[in-house]
């Protein structure tokens, strides 16, 4: 079968159900693929091939001993950010280099017990910190669609690897877009749960008050798929839900959105969004009230604050959060130079300068200043209370409609490099991904379509109140499917195709 | 010892403590940290347990690994909560955990998890005894905090990180969970400034004891004592500047801290200095403190909300059932033991000043009487355990043990004297009393043709002294006795022989 790359994960479930192939083909063909493309395309920071194919002849064991699972034996790529017990784990980071975590993240856990093979571990933003992928320590991911562009950020490698068929499905994690914003410049679906819905425990810490785990995948309902592998209470999070979650899947089944109560945010839109994607956005909107949606235009009137309050939250925690980095116990130590017999203060300072990326010493700096005392009340505690004001806005809206929308980034992909030297350009990304994070509301992104001026994939983002992630996916499958209906298929059947290396 | 120390006990920069006690007012501050005694740490499953070897009770969460997250111990916050009732503190409703930033080695994640400006226990007050005087000691707080791990620097000559040529650390203590009670500022001591803080930590040791959740060794460090003193012109001067001289690891440490800085602090502003704001390190063996890290320029710790971790809310009837708990105040312990006991208020104190009224109290549980477990206690065990450096409680002997003793000398089966050799085999670990009085066969010769065949050889062979008595002088007996006990290497009824030496010679 030549083709298993660019199977669907539902597709590819049904054909090992089927027994029409084993998860060793499946894996290896996806192993192949990485091999093949990967050097152009830098989605992954490992490959596991002895690890995926082992897990593969396991799951087909398991299928033989008659075990049905919904994913059983379909591969997947996994963010860097997640520990893995004896595979290598870095953030991205310089400072991580070599470090082989002894445990499992609680979502690890749940791949494997879902019998999906981990192909390995994609690359990111160091420490999640970015919008490009291009501040990775190891280099930047490239987008599929045009290899001169970023794929997005943090989790670019995630997005990049489902976009080029390395990957039926990827794990990302969300921390103001991370997952939705990469969803949307390369044409493919990302979804972040409700805070809290899916366990934290493993997932390495940027700012833990806004981290959330989620799918990476091609399709609504393979999200849907994945989601209800990975969600779940975990014990080992505090601030992991104790609910009973409906299943997502059977919610991306329903395909009906009459009489839904969608609303556009008013603020999400307009000035600083990029014409086509504003035109493919207005597009969605409409399909959506053919469908029978009644749709209506809602303000939020303090998410312009957003991002300000995030770049003093996020970078507060981070700095206490990569505290722990300090050469002491594990990853890279540095020795600093011309001191013989150099203090432990010395080592940490020499290997913290040596290991972490600029734009990780930016946002320790800016933490560092924000939490300092003198400066708390006007920085910290005052970005608290915008985020008090933001979850009361997305609280009022909801009393209004059922799930809100807006584009998912202001722009498509742009070049690798040209916001490199301007960190507020490149924060600006996230615009509309934020007000979820901070909110801890669910949000999904879809792709829209492709702008006329560039041809490249936009994105739209629904945004649903807390635990009603399953709404996210009636509306996302429903939307979904009007535009394949459109396109006459899958957005990714109009992306470039990749030449493998020689 | 070290040239810092021999520096500060330079004499001329102490200043006599009654000296200085006529010209200053001091104000002293008790921050007190336990270890509960919880089987698992406080953020993870680890265990708890002391002296394993280093590095065996950890895990990614309390090693800080990158991806680990803590979870909070409901059984800390309910020994939290207990103690914060026993000290009258009002209970949080709702509560947080905060971080309290700093880089160092021995803490995993290099932030404290810990409680800042949301304690679970504040503003109580309690009542203890100095010296037969009531006191009144305000509480500030109680908050709930991790412990770090420890480090161990090899290679210098003072085992402090200086001059060291490299550290080991032992995470096996980092996640302990600790409570840290922290005193309000302590006024009106007056001269009585170092027994009021020897009483209260005693005090407070006895009470967590009572309270059954900690072990509260000071030695082991599962209760650790910081010392803050200021002083002033007079009483009602505003506050000096304070040192704080950390872990103060026993009771009479306790006292003689306080009164070195009260010493040396007088000497300072009696010549003009000033006091720097700064931590002290306590010294046991010569008993003086030594500047640490100058606070002066205070560190930022750059608290925030622990954001892994959710609000703490415990319900009122929680609350109440654990209020419903608590066992009896020490106070009405106290009252009570010496009524049933009948011992006078100079006795009690001493028990309660040796730190053996729970000791009394199982000896007594165990059958001897309260005069007989009290003597046994505040001598001879208490002579041990001076010798050995140790608290009465550290010695290797049970209550149980201690009445058995008791019962052994009861039933004549052994006199005073052999009773201490049988505390010595018990202390060094030979078996019970009983398993003691056999294997070193100290069990008493009553045996009437024996204790008489002695006394006839003493008679013959203490011919002046046998004639003494006969001629009346009934005290020159005790001669006679020595000789027959010398013989029986000890192990005679004393009362026996005596009776037999009178018969035979009269
Ligand atoms: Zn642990």
């Amino acid at each position: 079968m030549s083709d298993l790359t660019r199977m669907s994960a539902v597709a590819l479930a049904a054909a090992l159900r089927g027994g029409n192939v084993s998860s060793v083909e499946v894996t290896r063909a996806h192993l192949d693929r990485i091999q093949a493309i990967d050097p152009a395309v830098h989605a992954f920071l490992h490959v596991d091939v002895d690890g995926a194919l082992e897990q593969a002849a396991a799951a087909d064991e398991r299928r033989a001993a008659g075990e049905e699972g919904a994913l059983l034996g379909v591969p997947i790529a996994v963010k860097d950010i997640l520990v893995t017990r004896g595979m290598p784990t870095t953030c991205g980071s310089k400072i991580l280099h070599g470090w082989v975590p002894p445990y499992d993240a609680t979502i690890v856990t749940s791949l494997r017990a879902a019998g999906m093979p981990l192909l390995g571990k994609t690359n990111m933003d160091e420490f999640a910190m970015g919008s490009s992928t291009e501040h990775s320590a190891y280099g930047p991911t490239r987008n599929p669609w045009d290899l001169d562009r970023i794929p997005g950020g943090s989790g670019g490698g995630s997005s990049a690897a489902v976009t080029a068929f390395e990957a039926p499905l990827a794990i990302g994690t969300d921390t103001g877009g991370s997952i939705r914003q990469p969803g949307a410049v390369t044409g493919t679906v990302g979804v972040k749960p409700t805070y809290g819905g899916v366990s934290r425990y493993g997932l390495v810490a940027l700012a833990s008050s806004l981290d959330q785990a989620g799918p990476v995948a091609r399709t609504v309902l393979d999200a849907a798929l994945l989601h209800d592998v990975i969600a779940g209470h975990d014990l080992m999070d505090s601030t992991s839900i104790d609910v009973q979650w409906p299943s997502m899947a059977a919610a991306a089944q329903v395909g009906d959105i009459d009489g839904l109560r969608v609303g556009v945010v008013k603020e999400l839109g307009g000035e600083g969004y990029q014409r086509g994607v504003r035109d493919r956005f207005g597009e969605a909107v409409r399909l959506l009230v053919d469908a029978g949606a009644d749709v209506v235009e809602v303000s939020c009137p303090h998410f312009e604050y957003a991002l300000a309050a995030y770049y003093l939250i996020l970078p507060s925690e981070a700095s206490s959060n990569l505290a722990k980095f300090d050469a002491m116990r594990y990853g890279l130590r540095v020795l600093p130079d011309d001191v013989a017999a150099p203090s432990a203060e010395q080592v940490m300072a020499a290997t913290r300068e040596a290991g972490f990326g600029d734009e990780v010493k930016r946002r320790i700096i800016l933490g560092t200043f924000a939490l300092s005392s003198g400066y708390y009340d006007a920085y910290y505690g005052q970005a608290q209370k915008v985020r008090t004001l933001i979850s009361r806005d997305f609280a009022t809206a909801f009393e209004q409609v059922d799930v809100l929308i807006s584009p998912t980034a202001p722009t498509t992909a742009f070049k690798i490099g040209e916001k490199l030297d301007d960190p507020l350009a490149m924060y600006l990304n996230d615009i509309a991904t934020i007000p979820a994070n901070l909110a801890g509301v669910p949000g999904l992104s879809l792709p829209s379509g492709l702008a006329d001026e560039d041809g490249l994939p936009t994105g739209v983002q629904i945004l649903a109140p807390a635990l009603e992630d399953a709404r996210l996916y009636r509306v996302g499958a429903a939307l979904e499917a009007m535009l394949h209906e459109r396109w006459g298929g899958p957005l990714l059947d109009s992306a470039p195709e990749l030449e493998a290396a020689a | 010892m070290t040239a810092v120390s021999t520096r500060s006990t330079n004499s001329a920069e102490l200043m006599p403590f009654d000296e200085a006690l006529s010209q200053f007012d001091p104000v002293l501050g008790l921050e007190v940290h336990v270890e509960l005694n919880t089987a698992s740490k406080m953020f993870c499953g680890c265990s708890t347990v002391f002296g394993r070897e280093p590095n065996t009770q950890t895990c990614p969460v309390c090693l800080g690994l990158p991806g680990a997250l803590p979870v909070l111990n409901a059984a800390a916050v309910e020994s939290a909560i207990r103690i914060g009732l026993a000290l009258n503190c009002d209970i949080a409703a709702e509560c947080r955990f905060a971080r309290k930033n700093y880089f160092y080695p021995d803490m995993p994640k290099n932030f404290q998890t810990s409680q800042y400006d949301e304690p679970i226990a504040v503003n109580g007050g309690v009542d203890i005894d100095v010296d037969g005087q009531p006191f009144r000691i305000g509480i500030e707080r109680a908050h709930m905090e991790e412990d770090t791990g420890k480090s161990l620097h090899v290679g210098g000559a003072t085992g402090r990180i200086h001059g060291a040529d490299h550290s080991l650390v032992d995470y096996n203590r980092a996640g302990i969970p600790l409570i840290e009670i922290v005193t309000k500022p302590i006024e009106g001591t007056g001269r009585l400034a170092p027994a009021v803080a020897r009483a209260y930590v005693g005090w407070l040791r006895e009470l967590l004891l009572g309270l059954g959740v900690s072990d509260v060794r000071m030695e082991q460090g599962s209760l650790r004592c910081d010392v803050n003193l200021s002083l002033r012109p007079d009483p009602g001067a505003p506050y000096g500047t304070r040192s704080e001289t950390k872990n103060v690891n026993s009771l009479r440490s306790v006292e003689r801290a306080v009164r070195y800085e009260v010493s040396r602090q007088a000497a300072r502003l009696a010549s003009g200095r000033r006091v720097v704001q700064e931590t002290r390190h306590w010294h046991e063996d010569t008993g003086v403190t030594t500047s640490g890290r100058s606070k002066e320029q205070a560190e930022d710790y750059r608290y925030f909300p622990e954001p892994d971790l959710v609000p703490i809310a415990p319900s009122v009837t929680e609350v109440e059932r654990l209020r419903a708990s608590l066992p009896e105040p020490p106070a009405v312990r106290r009252a009570r033991l010496q009524a049933d006991w009948g011992f006078s208020d100079l006795e009690m104190r001493d028990v309660v000043g040796a730190g053996a009224l729970l000791l009394v109290e199982q000896t007594v549980a165990a059958g001897a009487s309260p005069a007989a477990a009290k003597k046994w206690w505040l001598s001879e065990l208490a002579r041990r355990a001076n010798d050995a450096g140790v608290a009465l409680d550290e010695l290797a002997i049970t209550p149980e043990q201690v009445a058995a003793v008791q019962s052994l000398v009861d039933a004549g089966r052994v006199n005073d004297k052999l009773a201490r050799q049988v505390l010595d085999g018990v202390l060094a670990g030979e078996g019970s009393p009983e398993q003691v009085v056999i294997a070193r066969g100290l069990e008493v010769v009553s045996d009437e043709g024996q204790l008489s065949a002695a006394v006839e050889r003493a008679i013959e062979g203490n011919p002046d002294v046998a004639e003494k008595i006969r001629a009346g002088k009934v005290a020159a007996a005790g001669a006679l006795i020595g000789a027959v006990m010398k013989e029986m290497h000890g192990q005679a009824d004393a009362a026996r022989v005596r009776e037999l030496i009178l018969e035979k010679l009269n």
